[in-house]
């Protein structure tokens, strides 16, 4: 099977502080592979560097074989690599619609033009009403994103996310802040729009880990410590010690 | 078809009052505050693909207006000169291509950054062009500038534009045509990415844009936009002066975009419209209105956030439900208004006669103790005499305690009228 996503020998550092130590990880095309850990051991920042908001001090990565270290978001995203993230980042005054159109329009090839009127892009139209179904929010498409409640600001954050089509996605931590029933909303969300593609999600909720992941990577004080299928993390000595034991009480 | 007509009938509607509003205002000092009001909205719209569209605050707009008009006036001099047969409708192309061209050339650098960066590297390079225009003597032509005479080139289908009215269907028509191509712009893949960028230009790098290229394509078109309206002001008035490409012009076009409201794309219109008059009318009344024009600003910036187009869209909830309802609701809002209305101008009138007073004692003690009350022949008032000032002092003092009490009555029409507008909207 061939890779999507290959780190190699990865490192970042803040100053002095290093964040990341040395993290090599080969996630392969069409898994699911979930990240764990314990708060602040590089999560998110790992997730920053896959996608460009970030340059590592050291190390590479790879996009389906290609190296795209150094690359800036929005060349990485066109490769086909695609992020949610875990603080909501979305058009606030803009409204659902326009907050989905925009994450849209690259993928059909509008770019730059100043030339097409937009409301006459049919696929435009239809990609961005689909994409709205599936969030579950085609009837609140007139609305000002920043009005939503928090749980649907979440599922738009998850739309902004896929629209473009991308295949391989990474999300951060999702299901965050979200009651049960929204949690599992939202994980059926995933399941659906994840089919057929390459998912990468951080997760603190280990129900929806071993639910959702084929593989797991447990990531702490930068470095990972384990990276295997959900039943074989689960037995994992070094693991329980150093994250589950601890995080199975919450 | 019928959809047509509906998309295109503001446009018709626009084309239509073009054409026969000189004839309800035929007077030559008309025809010439509506010439500025055409190349003021222009500039303004321009200026608000920057502002209100992308989110970028200038303070130096004005180059892209000024060299445009540099280059017309050379280029009306040059077409005379070598006998090129050069209509004048199509000299504002050269100032569009001026404007386009300094847009690339000085958005290379600004559009790189965003917030208060863009906003400083703006007023830098105006800096730049204004003090080389100084330098500069042979193309910015030093003190006098640089004239052309646009009934010289060939005519156009008989006109030569000597009179003001073929200068102002000139205008006009590049006007309508500019407005038009700006809207346009907003309703496409990069002018809905422009507001994405203003709204979050981190999130756009996540979605496959490069959102120091929105910016730049934005600001490049914005300079075409500004090219044409100040190669219109060139021909205006057969002109280019260093003062086109000057920090005034540049703090005139933010005032007019932000007066009208940057948040709706008809504000700065508004704006255009109201700011031209207003300079070329409060200087009748009083030296120094520059005082009043930024007394307004403020209360808008401070009170209306949103500008005139701001406080028209908030009224555009009331319009719901049966016509003779709309009316109705409407005359008690006004009547609530016009209750406020009156403390407002009594505090208005009281602070105007104080603050003329001050400025009659300080700057023209000479002339004597009276003074024409703005500028009218007809009031004469004694600043020497201690009546006037407890006069205007009671006014203003007495004004805002009076206009306080009336709020209420206008809160309360307010709430009525939304009730009411709701009840017939269901
Ligand atoms: N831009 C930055 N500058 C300096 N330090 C940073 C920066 N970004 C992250 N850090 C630090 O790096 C560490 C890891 O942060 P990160 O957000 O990656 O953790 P995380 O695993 O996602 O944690 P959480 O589960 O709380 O989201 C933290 O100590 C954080 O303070
Ligand atoms: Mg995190």
């Amino acid at each position: 099977m061939s890779s999507a996503v290959e780190l190699d020998n990865l490192e970042k550092r803040f100053g002095k502080t290093e964040i990341i130590r040395g993290v090599s990880l080969d996630v392969k095309l069409g898994e699911r592979h979930a990240v764990i850990g314990p708060n602040g051991a590089g999560k998110s920042t790992l997730f920053n560097l896959i996608s460009g908001r970030l340059i590592p001090s050291a190390g590479s990565i790879r996009l389906r074989g290609e190296n795209i270290t150094g690359l800036r978001p929005f060349e990485i995203n066109r490769r086909g690599l695609s992020r949610s993230f875990q603080v909501t980042n979305i058009f606030p005054r803009l409204t659902v619609w326009e907050n989905v159109r925009c994450a849209v329009l690259w993928s059909k090839g509008y770019k730059y033009s100043f030339w097409h009127n937009i409301d006459k892009l049919e696929d435009v139209r239809a990609r961005t009403q689909e994409i709205l179904e599936q969030i579950n929010m085609a009837n609140r498409a007139q609305i000002p994103a920043g009005v939503l409640t928090y749980a649907e600001q979440r599922a738009l954050e998850i739309g902004i996310t896929i629209a473009g089509g991308a295949d391989i996605i990474l999300l951060d931590e999702p299901t965050a802040g979200m009651s049960r029933s929204e949690t599992e909303h939202a994980v059926a969300l995933i399941r659906k729009v994840s089919e057929g593609r390459t998912l990468i999600i951080i997760e603190h909720d280990m129900g929806v880990v071993f639910d959702l992941a084929d593989r797991i990577s447990v990531l702490v004080y930068g470095q990972i410590i384990a990276t295997d299928q959900p039943v074989k993390i689960k037995a994992n000595q070094k693991v329980q010690e150093a994250y589950l034991g601890a995080a199975g009480h919450d | 078809m019928m959809n047509l007509i509906k998309s295109l009938g503001i446009w018709i509607a626009a084309a239509i009052l073009i054409v026969i509003l000189p004839y309800v205002f035929p007077s030559g000092a008309s025809i010439t505050t509506m010439c500025l009001m055409g190349i003021m909205i222009i500039f303004a719209l321009s200026y608000n693909m920057l502002l209100g569209q992308s989110g970028m605050l200038s303070f130096g707009h004005a180059v892209y207006y000024g060299l445009a008009a540099f280059v017309t006036a050379h280029t009306i001099n040059w077409a005379i000169k070598s006998g090129v047969p050069l209509p004048l409708p199509l000299i504002p192309v050269a100032g569009a291509v001026t404007g386009l061209i300094f847009g690339i050339i000085f958005g290379s650098v600004s559009t790189k950054r965003a917030g208060t960066a863009f906003a400083m590297i703006s007023l830098g390079l105006a800096e730049l062009v204004y003090s080389s225009s100084l330098i500069l003597r042979s193309f910015f032509g030093g003190e006098e500038g640089i004239s052309a005479d646009r009934t010289k080139l060939i005519r156009f289908f008989g006109y030569n534009f000597g009179p003001q009215i073929q200068v102002y269907y000139l205008i006009a028509a590049w006007c309508l045509l500019c407005v038009i191509l700006m809207y346009a712009i907003t309703r496409t893949p990069l002018g809905r990415m422009c507001n994405a960028v203003r709204e979050n230009p981190e999130r756009v790098e996540f979605v496959g844009y490069n959102p120091q290229l929105v910016r730049y394509i934005a600001f490049s078109l914005a300079g075409l936009f500004a090219g044409v309206a100040g190669s219109l002001a060139a021909i205006n008035i057969e002109l280019a002066q260093a003062s086109f490409v000057g920090a005034a012009q540049s703090g005139a076009v933010l005032l007019a975009a932000y007066i009208g409201g940057v948040a709706f794309f008809v504000g700065p219109v508004l704006g255009a419209i109201l700011v031209t008059y207003l300079s070329l009318t409060l200087s009748d009344f009083s030296e120094i209105w520059v005082l009043y024009f930024g007394i307004l600003f403020v209360v808008i910036i401070m009170f209306a956030p949103y500008g005139l187009s701001g406080l028209l869209m908030m009224h555009a909830q009331f319009w719901r439900g049966p016509l003779g309802s709309r009316l109705a609701r409407f005359g008690r809002l006004f009547g609530a208004y016009l209750v406020a209305a009156v403390p407002a101008l009594i505090m208005l009138g009281g602070a105007i006669l104080f603050i003329e007073m001050i400025h009659h004692v300080a700057q023209k003690g000479a002339e004597g103790a009276n003074m024409h009350f703005l500028r009218r022949n007809y009031i004469t008032i004694n600043t020497h005499s201690v009546l006037p000032w407890i006069g205007g002092i009671v006014a203003m003092i007495g004004g805002f305690f009076a206009f306080r009490l009336s709020w209420p009555t206008v809160a309360n029409a307010w709430h009525k009228a939304l009730l009411d507008a709701q009840r017939s909207g269901a």
